[in-house]
């Protein structure tokens, strides 16, 4: 299979025109099921500079008094002390304040368990089979959520927004933007790899268990293998398949280019491409390394289960989700370079969260794996900052060596890294996306909110200003006509 | 409300403290009913406080709070604490009965498990008390306040029955409001009529004796009816319920609130809320807002704060710190987690850095609301507490790897 074989996203633009009897790559097909039919209207960016408080880079560096300028969209500069003066520039005194990099949350189900909470919005678990790996959380992500602002006025720039947990392969996650569009496709994070929810654990036996399965852990395993090997047959045909093409295609290249063949050398058959399978589509992916497994796991044993299937089938987990336990296999995690997605506190709603501990992340940090704090909540995501405080702190207070650089990273380089999507965003650097917040006290405080957060540059979200809802769902909801009087006579 | 009501809670821990009196000594700031105060020193003998201000240490134990903060315990009052040890298995699970939808009898205290390994976990994070409440039902049944030490439920168990938990939720309000008209009216009727009832002379009632019975103390004004509203309309109902009915309740919930934080004061109904309920979450929601509990205290409405958790019980003080960040005033945050909890259900003796209170203190070492300020002591009625949970011990035999598999035994 070739390097970009059912890569998507990039592709779009790459994809050359063929012959118009030649069969599709698979490529073409994946390039084929991102077409966006909208324009993306891209925000005003204007040239910003934030200077005279503080800058947290996320990247080891703090400089107390420093700058950030913003330019064409990008992090044009960050430094210590004062900035050139930028004829034209917006500028911003962040004095006695704190810029930091876009906040970014790895598991979100926003738009897809959008509010207003509603039976009729309940778009996130297909759990009509245990695995459905072909379905996309993007087709059902409803970008109209309210959510979305009260993130971004947390602080969210970018997002995972997964489909649930119900299915041993719950689908495609989307990586996106933090923007209001239209649609979902236009707020997909350009470039982003394709990523998969995979879940684990309690959550598939519970709701199969008494619709024919799986109802046990080693269910949950055969179920997950078996797909795997299916997919593997799959990916094997279509390699079969796009050799045969190449050939079939230097043939015609060389005919069209007036190349003499000899006679004896029979024109290779023209190939029929395997019949595309959705689901099998994302798994082949995954094995060819282009997904990015996002894997629901509590228990240590759990988790040390998955990354068997992982290499009996040759792909890496990128992020283990929840991960309660992650503190109790910290090591293996660092030796295979698997980032933990987790919460600061969340236990004991179910047996397999029963053994969490608020070190958690400080200690799976501290191995030398990346950890990350997520929020899998609505609220939660309005204040992701806090619950990497209490991380933190918790670390702090049992004495692991930790910075205020480690705690932001949590929720902002690493879970930059486990979206694929670390050389655009997670820190302050020139070159990066102007997908930054302005604090308006230490973000490791319980009174901090973002007062102005950009993205792209755009300032989306500034708590000083009236902030138009980007919901249409908030429109026209508070129409109140005075009363006359209190009753009427009876 | 608060006069009307006066909950004698009975306690019995038995006394560790090997000198008669402990004195928290030295501390920067004590959150006093007055508020945040320096160069103030409390006493405490048995499980009360018997002196605040310039103390007499002498033959007591004393506790160096240089430099630290010291406020009264915090109570959650939504919490099913010892009733759940883990949310979804059903037979660890004790705050809710099934069957009829009436319940006022239960007390739901009779299943509280001093020993949950839940309890600490809270405790030492600056938890020292909490409302336990039924759940389920028109009328779930009776919540209790517990003190989160001592391991029977006659030690733990301050109150079995501080109000009576109700909704009035399901097909439609107003049929809720309906039914629970028609159960007081019926209480009543039983009270009026107990004679002919017992002798099968008597229409027939809403709900069996025992659960009408337990509702007189509602009908006394003795103990609330604790309802959940958070729209504004619906709480406007539940006002204009109480009014008629001539009951105490409190309301649970109040996203809305803040649209009728007048009325609730006038009415001196107590609300208990989460600041971090926000946004169009639901359409009984529509209007919450990040300053609900500032409006509402300004408003004079007695607010209490609460986390609506178990497990998490301890992000009390967060939910705190959220609601300052919201623009409640700072001292009154503190309040609505340490005093109000106690006054909003009328007991007296609790909530309270001040002489004749029942000694739940913690000490910090900081700001109380600030997530990394550390818990450096806390005390349930005069006891020092042991800051140690089922989650720093399995934090600890992890601290180095492998924790397990454990080594061999030794044979001598």
């Amino acid at each position: 299979m070739s390097r970009t074989l059912f890569a998507l996203g990039a592709l779009i633009a790459s994809s050359t025109a063929l012959a118009e009897d030649a069969p599709p790559t698979a490529a073409e097909l994946a390039a084929r099921g991102l077409a966006q039919v909208e324009p993306t209207v891209a925000l005003d960016a204007p040239t910003v500079i934030l200077s005279g408080g503080t800058v947290m880079t996320a990247n080891g560096e703090v400089f107390e008094q420093g700058y950030v300028i913003l330019e064409d969209g990008k992090i044009k500069a960050v430094g210590a002390g004062a900035p050139e003066a930028i004829d034209g520039a917006v500028l911003v005194d962040t004095t006695g304040k704190f810029v930091t990099p876009g906040v970014i949350d790895t598991h979100s189900h926003l738009g897809v368990y959008p509010s207003p909470s509603a039976r009729a919005h309940s778009d996130g678990n297909e759990a009509t089979r245990p695995t459905t790996p072909g379905v996309w959380a993007e087709h059902s992500f409803w970008p109209q959520d309210p959510g979305l602002q009260r993130a971004v006025a947390g602080g969210v720039t970018t997002l995972q927004v997964l489909p649930g947990s119900a299915n041993l392969v719950g689908g495609r996650g989307v990586v996106l933007h933090n923007l209001p569009h239209r649609g979902s496709r236009a707020m997909r994070f350009p470039g982003a790899p394709e990523t998969v929810k995979m879940a684990c654990g309690e959550n598939p036996k519970r709701v199969y268990g008494e619709k024919g399965g799986p109802s046990t852990r080693m269910g949950n395993l055969r179920g997950q293998r078996t797909v795997f090997i299916e997919a593997r047959e799959y990916k094997e045909d279509w390699d079969k398949y796009e050799a045969k093409l190449a050939k079939w295609q230097t043939w015609q290249d060389e005919e069209a280019a007036g190349v003499k063949h000899k006679k004896k050398d029979k024109a290779p058959e023209k190939p029929e491409a395997p019949k595309q399978d959705l689901d099998k589509d994302t798994l082949a992916a995954v094995m060819a390394g282009e997904v990015l497994p996002q894997i629901h796991c509590y228990r240590a044993d759990d988790m040390l289960s998955m990354l068997q299937v992982a290499e009996e089938f040759g792909w890496s987990v990128r992020s283990f989700h929840h991960a309660v336990e992650a503190y109790k296999i910290r090591d293996v995690l660092a030796e295979k370079d698997v980032s933990v997605s987790t919460w600061a506190d969340w236990w004991g709603f179910k047996m397999e969260a029963y053994d969490a501990v608020q070190e958690n992340a400080a200690m799976v940090h501290d191995a030398g794996a990346r950890a990350i704090i997520h929020s899998d909540s609505g609220i939660g995501i309005q204040r992701l900052n806090q619950e990497a405080a209490k991380a933190y702190h918790a670390g702090k207070r049992m004495g692991l060596e930790l910075t205020d650089d480690d705690a932001l990273r949590w929720i902002t380089a690493n879970p930059a890294w486990a979206l694929g999507i670390d050389d655009q965003v997670g820190t302050l650097e020139p070159g990066k996306r102007a997908d930054v917040v302005l604090w308006d006290a230490h973000p490791l405080s319980v009174y901090a909110s973002a007062e102005k957060v950009f993205v792209d540059g755009a300032l989306v979200w500034d708590a000083q200003q009236e902030n138009p809802p980007w919901a249409d769902f908030e429109v026209g909801q508070t129409i109140d006509v005075p009363a006359k009087g209190e009753g009427v006579e009876q | 409300m608060i006069r009307a009501m006066s909950v004698v809670l009975c306690l019995a821990l038995p006394s560790v403290a090997s000198a008669a009196c402990t004195v928290v000594q030295g501390a920067e700031t004590v959150y006093l009913p007055k508020g945040p105060a320096s160069g103030v020193d409390v006493r405490i003998e048995g499980e009360r406080i018997t002196a605040v201000g310039e103390v007499d240490a002498a033959g007591c134990t004393v506790v160096d709070a240089t430099g630290k903060t010291v406020t009264y315990g915090l109570t959650e009052v939504s919490s099913t604490l010892g009733l759940v040890e883990v949310g979804a298995e059903r037979g660890t699970v004790d705050h809710t009965g099934e069957g009829d939808a009436v319940r006022a009898a239960l007390r739901v205290t009779d299943a509280y498990n001093p020993r949950s390994s839940v309890i600490p976990v809270q405790r030492i994070e600056g938890i020292t008390s909490a409302v336990v409440t039924p759940g389920g039902g028109r009328i779930a049944g009776q919540g209790g306040w517990v003190e989160l030490a001592g391991t029977t439920q006659a030690q733990a168990v301050g109150a079995s029955s501080i109000g009576v938990w109700a909704s009035m939720g399901g097909e439609s309000k107003a049929q809720g409001l309906l039914e629970l008209r028609e159960l007081l009216e019926d209480a009543r009727f039983l009270r009026r009529k107990g004679a002919a009832y017992d002798s099968g002379n008597s229409r027939e009632l809403a709900a069996s004796r025992l659960d009408l019975q337990a509702l007189y103390p509602v009908l006394d004004g003795e103990v609330p009816l604790v309802l959940g509203a958070n729209r504004a309309s619906d709480i406007e109902a539940v006002l204009r319920f109480a009014k008629e009915e001539g009951i105490l309740v409190v309301i649970s919930g109040a996203a809305e609130g803040w649209l009728l934080a007048d009325a609730l004061a006038e009415a001196n109904v107590p609300v208990i809320l989460d600041p971090l309920v926000y946004g169009s979450g639901g359409f009984d929601q529509m209007h919450a807002r990040a300053d609900n509990a500032a409006l509402l205290h300004e408003a004079g409405v007695t607010v209490v704060l609460s986390s609506f958790s178990t497990h998490n019980a301890r992000t009390l003080k967060q939910v705190a710190g959220n609601a300052v960040r919201g623009g409640l005033d700072h001292d009154a945050a503190v309040k609505a987690i340490t005093e109000t909890p106690a006054s909003a259900f009328g007991i007296a003796d609790r909530g309270k850095v001040a002489e004749g209170q029942v000694a739940n203190l913690v000490v910090w070492g900081g700001d109380p609301l600030e997530i990394g300020t550390a818990v450096e002591a806390v005390f349930i009625e005069g006891q020092s507490v042991p800051l140690v949970s089922r989650q720093t011990e399995l934090r600890d035999r992890y601290a180095t790897l492998p924790g397990s598999p454990l080594p061999a035994l030794s044979l001598e």
